[in-house]
């Protein structure tokens, strides 16, 4: 059996139920599309360590990640001759990795050079072409849900992501809190009939079921609680809500994850990116772990506005660079191997001197996950990434 | 109460209206937080061009008795940051020379609760002055600033300096000289641990802060500086840091060099004298004194006029603020030398923010604030815990956000799906009772009970004339006043200015 052929069954071709003007979802066995971001420009090079490289550990000295070392079973994570996986994710997407549920690419980015936080995650959530003026009023998330008939997008952050901005609501509620509703039908409607008419009608519709919705889950995670289950926190529990929200209803999810600035005490193994990554992998593992049979029709891909500086700076930290390592995680994605065009890590290779270059554009990987994931045509692609080449990487 | 009676006094007009210029309502809700007896009162008294130079000065900062002796009791008020920022490191000293165990752990805790003790009466005091204050313009100009030269709670030691932050950086210069801003955040201990340029040294450079200062700070990411420049400040910023206990050894060469003042530190042992260019100009002077250089450079630079007027007109104005109108404020920023003031009054008596009025959704401090003010009026809340704990869940806490760009000023950052079902639940603790605001943080039992009236002369004058058709039919079907406070919270004219 093509083991791609699951994905293949776009959604495009899926009729959208409405009931009540709402969407349902489309049927089992229809791709889920979950994007995390990482904000703040995460280390790749302590994610995804370039082990063979002695030029990586003569720049690194503090803060390299040691080579892999077949005798001990918490250090480096050997992915091949090349590549090795951080300590701090080793339990969590080691075991992925090996199933062949994980891909990374190297050397992934952007054609933004601002090296600005800010600047370059809404050159990525707006997806358009570089130099060109830029609509704030269109991300990428959101021209993807308007091909995909019915593909019910969420963003599970407090306020609507750029990559999500566009013509028609698009539900976000962060998952870190919840609680019972506490307006009876007669407010509920009351509220909602004040703001007929108005552009924020949609919200506050959504936002009154979503708010029910949360509450629903909240309650049914208290009784897991009472009979045992082990609660979780931080991003895991945000992971194991999300994976309740998309097993169900939405098809095209967002979440940002931060905190990955680290100027200063990066660390190594251990340390402050350690621990933020080890947090990241443990909760993309429950979130796997809690869609069950659907992880198997699902798509999750981590990226970041940049990648950070080779070198370490003066503080035992680093500084905002240029090329990332992206990751995609899935159940059946074509995983286990390190994708994309690549280049060996050594001074020669290195952006101006400082950074990894970026040889995957991430308007090019993403058309061409898209594509093959809904089946979408170079014209649907187009409107969703205009101007892209779509890269054929295999990734699912 | 009987759902005739609030139908009734609803649709009664109070004297108070008669004194004040209803089409004036939406241009003081922008000037504050929110309209309240005092507000009213002293533009009555002024009249329109009196009340907003007063405001412009903000000179008035006269608070009601009881809140300004509440804030004199706080303990935050004791401490210079340069006796904090050395208490602390000496205390976490300490504990790190410990042996490990229970000890070591209870004085960790120990030290760990008194920094968010710290952050909490930062974020009180200044509640306290948004709520309270006469200087409303200020005010929203200190929440503004805070936010413009943003440090976030948890990095390294900020939260013990928050309160000093803003006393000391921000507040004395609110209705300043923008180049005052730029150089006392700059000198700044919470500011040189938040964005490391504590760290940067010649020969261990971090270029953290000096790419914010351009891009955040002044310029904005457009404005014409390169990865070159970056590089280059990040040389001039070398030894500009926070002082240890005792001054430096230096070489006397060095010496005439060194500057001092409370816990800033400028040590030319950490400097980089090489010769620099910044912006196409070669800076000619050395020590601090270029770094002072560098600053003159950044402020006067057409884009941080530029930056820094659109800024503030999509704060007060609106998303997409008109283009002239950003340049006629950038247009009197330049010819002013940064007078924020100047800019403000080129803002506040303009065309376009009067074609703007009720238009601009509230962010949550807004929204919050506003019904705060609405509901207690100059009652002193005796609980700020209720506050701080609405802001975080609207996701807008005072020093809670963690990168350096500060809150977005965006209608569309506060109004998804998520913030305003939460924002109604927050309508509802507000109209539904005195929601904890009442319960003395000391103890004790709660100083006041009950709901808010909120059919105040404030609400006949300033709010009832905006409502729609359809929020009065939501009101007029109220079945309890605590119903009638939750669907006037929750209406779109409350929810915008």
């Amino acid at each position: 059996m093509n083991r791609r052929h699951f994905l293949r069954t776009g959604l495009a071709a899926a009729p959208a139920f409405t009931v009540a003007g709402r969407l349902f979802a489309a049927p089992a066995g229809t791709p889920r599309f979950l994007c995390v971001f990482l904000r703040g420009g995460y280390d790749c090079a302590n994610f995804l360590v370039p082990w063979s490289s002695s030029f990586y550990y003569e720049k690194r000295p503090r803060i390299a990640i040691a080579k892999p070392d077949p005798a001990l079973t918490d250090g480096a994570l050997a992915l091949d001759s090349d590549w090795a996986l951080a300590p701090a994710v080793r339990d969590s997407l080691g075991p992925l990795y090996q199933q062949r549920q994980a891909v990374f690419i190297p050397f992934a980015g952007t054609d933004d050079l601002t090296r600005s936080h800010f600047e370059t995650q809404d050159s990525i959530e707006l997806g358009q072409p570089a130099q060109t003026t830029r609509d704030f009023r269109s991300g990428f998330l959101a021209r993807l849900a308007g091909t995909l008939n019915g593909a019910t997008p969420i963003a599970f952050t407090d306020t609507l992501p750029l990559a999500f901005k566009g013509d028609s609501g698009i539900a976000s509620i962060s998952l870190q809190r919840g609680g019972k509703s506490p307006f009876d039908d007669t407010q509920t409607g009351t509220l909602r009939g004040m703001y007929t008419g108005n552009h924020l009608e949609s919200a506050v519709r959504e936002g009154l079921e979503l708010q029910q919705e949360v509450a629903q889950a909240m309650q049914e995670e208290m009784q897991a609680a009472n009979r045992g289950a082990i609660s979780t926190k931080g991003f895991e529990l945000t992971a194991e809500r999300m994976a309740r929200f998309m097993r169900t209803q939405y098809r095209l999810g967002f979440v940002d994850v931060g905190g990955w600035d680290t100027h200063v005490n990066e660390g190594g193994a251990q340390g402050a990116l350690a621990t933020n990554l080890n947090s990241l992998g443990k909760g993309l593992a429950t979130f796997a772990a809690a869609l069950g049979d659907e992880w198997n029709n699902t798509v999750v891909f981590v990226l970041s506005e940049f990648g950070r500086t080779f070198r370490e700076n003066g503080n035992a930290g680093t500084d905002h660079g240029h090329g990332s390592v992206y990751w995609v995680l899935g159940g059946r994605v074509n995983g286990g191997r390190i994708a994309g065009e690549q280049v060996r890590v050594s001074h020669d290779t290195l952006f101006q001197d400082r950074d990894y270059p970026v040889l995957n554009n991430y308007r090019g990987v993403l058309a061409g996950i898209f594509g093959t994931l809904w089946a979408l045509g170079p014209q649907q692609l187009d409107v969703i990434f205009p101007g892209a080449r779509p890269l054929d990487l295999k990734l699912v | 109460m009987a759902a005739g009676t609030l139908v009734g006094c609803a649709s009664t007009p109070q004297t108070a209206a008669k004194a004040a210029n209803v089409a004036d309502m939406p241009w003081l809700e922008r000037l504050t937080f929110g309209v309240n007896s005092g507000v009213l009162a002293q533009y009555q008294k002024l009249g329109r061009n009196g009340f907003l130079e007063a405001q412009l000065r903000g000179t008035d900062e006269h608070l009601p008795q009881a809140v300004a002796q509440d804030l004199a009791q706080l303990p935050i008020g004791e401490l210079d940051a340069a006796r904090l920022v050395m208490g602390i490191a000496a205390e976490q000293k300490r504990i790190n020379a410990l042996p490990e165990g229970p000890d070591k752990q209870a004085a960790r805790q120990k030290l760990n609760e008194q920094g968010n003790q710290a952050a909490y009466e930062a974020r009180r005091r200044e509640l306290l002055r948004a709520i309270y204050s006469p200087a409303q313009l200020k005010e929203q100009m200190v929440w503004f600033w805070l936010n413009h030269f943003s440090v976030f709670e948890q990095k390294a030691n900020v939260r013990w300096l928050l309160g000093d932050y803003s006393e000391q950086a921000i507040r004395p210069h609110a209705l300043g000289h923008f180049r005052d801003l730029v150089m006392a955040t700059l000198e700044h201990p919470a500011m040189l641990q938040y964005l490391d340029n504590a760290q940067n040294a010649v020969g261990r450079i971090n270029e953290n802060y000096a790419r914010e200062l351009m891009e955040l700070h002044t310029l904005g990411v457009d404005g014409g500086y390169s990865q070159h420049d970056v590089q280059e400040l990040a040389r001039v910023l070398t030894g500009v840091g926070i002082a240890a206990p005792r001054p430096p050894q230096l070489r006397p060469e060095l010496r005439g060099y060194y500057v001092r003042a409370g816990a800033f530190e400028f040590n030319p042992a950490r400097h980089d004298f090489g010769p620099k260019t910044l912006l196409g100009h070669t800076l000619t002077r050395h020590g601090f004194a270029e770094v002072s250089e560098a600053v003159d450079l950044l402020v006067h630079q057409r884009a941080c006029a530029r930056f820094i007027s659109r800024k503030l007109a999509v704060y007060f104005v609106g998303d997409d603020p008109p283009v002239a109108l950003v340049e006629r404020m950038a247009q009197t920023f330049q010819e002013s030398d940064g007078d924020i003031a100047a800019v403000l009054r080129t803002l506040f008596t303009s065309r376009e923010l009067a074609a703007q009025a009720g238009r601009k959704f509230k962010d949550p401090m807004q929204y919050v604030l506003s019904a705060v003010r609405l509901a207690y009026d100059t009652r002193l809340i005796q609980n700020m815990h209720p506050v701080t704990g609405w802001l975080a869940a609207l996701g807008e806490p005072e020093f809670g956000h963690p990168t350096p760009d500060g809150y977005s000023l965006q209608d569309a950052a506060w109004s998804s799906s998520g913030q305003m079902s939460r924002r109604f639940e927050i309508a509802r603790s507000i109209g539904y009772g005195s929601a904890g605001l009442f319960d003395p943080e000391s103890g004790g039992p709660a100083t006041l009970v009950g709901f808010p009236l909120l059919t105040t002369p404030v609400y006949y004058t300033v709010l009832e004339p905006s409502l729609s058709a359809q929020t009065r039919n939501a009101l007029e079907r109220a079945r309890s006043q605590q119903e009638w406070n939750l669907y006037l919270l929750a209406s779109p004219e409350f929810n915008s200015r």
